[in-house]
């Protein structure tokens, strides 16, 4: 084997420069390869990223206007959700995992002593925290007391504690909205950035009331655990129709309440770069497929010059099967070795970009796994064994009668 | 050692079987120093590459030894080169990149045998040709003389039955030639078959016995 070896490097030696261009093909196409995969698992990063801020096994539905007339009522009816839906579909739909209900007080106005500021304020149920990726860094978000007792508490986000608090603990404090005083009992953070930190959560029922919200609430939003995208689009009709009967619009209206299935939309979005990751693929192992083609017809012209060399061998009694093994593993030795390089490189370069190229809104972390560069290590030995093979059997062809013939 | 009986050998040339050896008898006892002589077109090369087991014949039988070679695969022809064939050529068909103790000791890697070992056999039937100095040179580094006295070792190494030399003298001058022809002779002393195609004379007559090939028949066997 090591004799085998020898043999081998000492003629790749020997075409020192053929042999350089020719690993450089395979190695440029696994690089290509492995650039290519890393950039497309980055892109789809970035797009699990772009999904970070909201549960994407959520669904959020809205009051509509209704399109259709239907018992007795006229077209263009304006609907309103009240705490009783939100009850309704807690209770009446199998499958919701956590749910919440907002409310917009309205009037951004928020103040803290002398100071104010311009912040988002939303009304919510404590579940809101599983829809929205709510991260607690201090106090507690919103409880289900909150919500029996009408309590006056607010949780803020630390873009609040940043630009109203100026950084002092806000927890304790009390702020105010609207004219209402609220007692801060929670900091948090949010996946979706600094404008979803730029936020304040009351507790839907205390705002109702202080608010003259009466029992309305303006969309309704729950998870689905890890139901399937048919089975939550089956839940997603169950409650429409659910929602048709309390509030009399037609069945087939679909404009009456809109819907907005996150679990479909993240389905397809990951369809998409299913598509993406396999035309990636598909991209790639051409650049590699001529690569080895180029090692093929590399290893034809060698074996061509080599005529005399093999009828020689031949003639001192190599057999077929050892003249085969000679150019296959030849071959199996140069892609190897210039693909094994590539790979390297590629993961490196890829490595490179991660540490020194700023974050954007297209690529994130891009990065091949480990079952990735296995399969291209095998790929490469298949690839070795292809390219090889013609030639192999051409050289073992060779007749030495017409080899040694002297010109 | 060689006992060829009603060999026939044809090619298609055109669609027109050509006959280019027609029921050749030739036996060669062990020991024995034969030249086959003939002009180009006699047959000769096809001969040699009958008996180098490097082409088959069509009807007939070829003995080597108690060795019946006929309807042999690729694969134990060449088992078969290798345990009981040396060649020498005439263009010497040393390989250019090997130096000479390497391509000595080519046969034996296809033997099996390992390269330290191989090296040492090598080394030691280089000795026997006078080339013991020149085992790290290249071919491109000796004279022609010294190529084919490399050449003689490597067919020498595999310890073969039989040495078959193709015009061995024929790229060579008459001093060179006339070491090499010694070396052969030498070699054949020491027992081992000899079997030199050639188109010289002096060479010929340097054989114990000469036999001439005309188109595809044996004349006049000496």
């Amino acid at each position: 084997m090591i004799d085998r070896f020898l043999e081998m490097t000492s003629v790749m030696w020997r075409n020192r420069v053929r042999t350089a261009l020719t690993s450089l093909s395979v190695a440029w196409g696994i690089f290509m390869l492995v650039l290519l995969l890393g950039f497309g698992k980055g892109l789809q990063n970035n797009v699990e990223y772009e999904f970070r801020d909201d549960a994407t096994n959520s669904v959020w539905i809205y009051p509509g206007k209704t399109t259709k007339p239907f018992d007795g009522y006229p077209v263009g009816r304006r609907l309103g959700f009240t705490n009783r839906d939100h009850d309704a579909i807690a209770v009446g739909i199998e499958g919701v995992e956590h749910i919440t209900s907002r409310f917009y007080p309205g009037g951004d106005l928020v103040r803290w002593g002398e100071r104010d500021g311009s912040f988002e304020v939303r009304a919510t149920h404590p579940d809101h925290k599983y829809l929205e990726n709510t991260i607690i860094v201090g106090g507690r978000f919103l409880n289900d007391r909150d919500i029996d007792e009408k309590r006056k508490v607010a949780v803020v986000g630390r873009e609040v504690v940043k630009q109203l608090f100026r950084g002092a603990d806000p927890l304790g404090e009390w702020i105010t909205v609207r004219g209402v005083l609220f007692r801060v009992v929670g900091v948090f953070e949010d996946t979706g950035g600094d404008d979803e930190e730029a936020m304040i959560y009351l507790p839907i029922t205390t705002a109702q009331s202080a608010f003259a919200g009466g029992e309305s609430v303006r969309q309704i939003m729950f998870t689905v655990g890890d139901a399937s995208v048919e089975q939550t689009d089956a839940m997603t009709e169950e409650a429409r129709l659910m929602l048709a009967r309390r509030h009399h619009f037609s069945p087939e209206d679909t404009r009456a309440v809109r819907v907005r299935n996150n679990v479909e939309r993240f389905a397809q979005v990951k369809q998409i770069f299913a598509l993406l990751g396999g035309f990636v693929w598909i991209v790639g192992l051409g650049t590699v497929m001529a690569g080895i083609v180029g090692v093929s017809n590399i290893m034809l012209v060698s074996v061509k010059e080599r005529t005399r060399e093999i009828g020689i061998r031949k003639a001192l009694g190599a057999t077929p099967g050892s003249i085969v093994g000679m150019i296959l593993t030849e071959a199996l030795l140069l892609t190897g070795v210039s693909g094994y390089a590539g790979l390297v490189v590629g993961v490196a370069s890829l490595e490179a970009i991660n540490r020194f190229v700023p974050e954007n809104d297209y690529i994130r972390s891009p990065d091949v796994d480990l079952g990735v560069a296995v399969a291209a290590l095998g790929l490469l030995t298949v690839a070795g064994a292809i390219a090889g093979l013609v030639p192999a059997i051409r050289a073992a062809s060779v007749d030495p009668i017409v080899a040694l013939r002297d010109e | 050692m060689i006992r060829l009986s009603r060999i026939n050998k044809y090619y298609q040339v055109g669609g027109h079987p050509l006959h280019v050896l027609k029921d050749l008898d030739l036996e060669v006892r062990t020991g024995e120093m034969v030249a086959i002589m003939g002009s180009s077109g006699s047959g000769k090369s096809t001969l040699l590459n009958i008996l180098g087991i490097l082409d088959a014949y069509d009807d007939g039988e070829y003995w080597l030894g108690d060795t019946l070679v006929k309807g042999l695969s690729e694969r134990q022809a060449a088992a078969y080169r290798n345990r009981f064939l040396g060649f020498v050529f005439q263009s010497f068909h040393l390989l250019p990149f090997k130096n000479a103790v390497e391509n000595v000791a080519l046969p034996l890697y296809y033997q099996g045998i390992n390269r330290r070992k191989r090296n040492a056999m090598a080394m030691d039937y280089l000795e026997r040709v006078g080339l013991k100095d020149w085992a790290e040179h290249l071919p491109s580094e000796m004279s022609g003389g010294q190529k084919q006295r490399v050449a003689i070792a490597r067919a020498l190494v595999g310890q073969p039955r039989l040495i078959l030399a193709d015009e061995p003298t024929g790229a060579l001058d008459s001093v060179t030639s006339h070491e090499i022809m010694d070396l052969l002779k030498d070699v054949n002393g020491q027992g081992i078959t000899v079997v030199i195609v050639t188109h010289e004379t002096d060479v010929a007559a340097e054989c114990s016995r000469t036999v001439r090939l005309v188109d595809g028949q044996f004349e006049g066997v000496a």
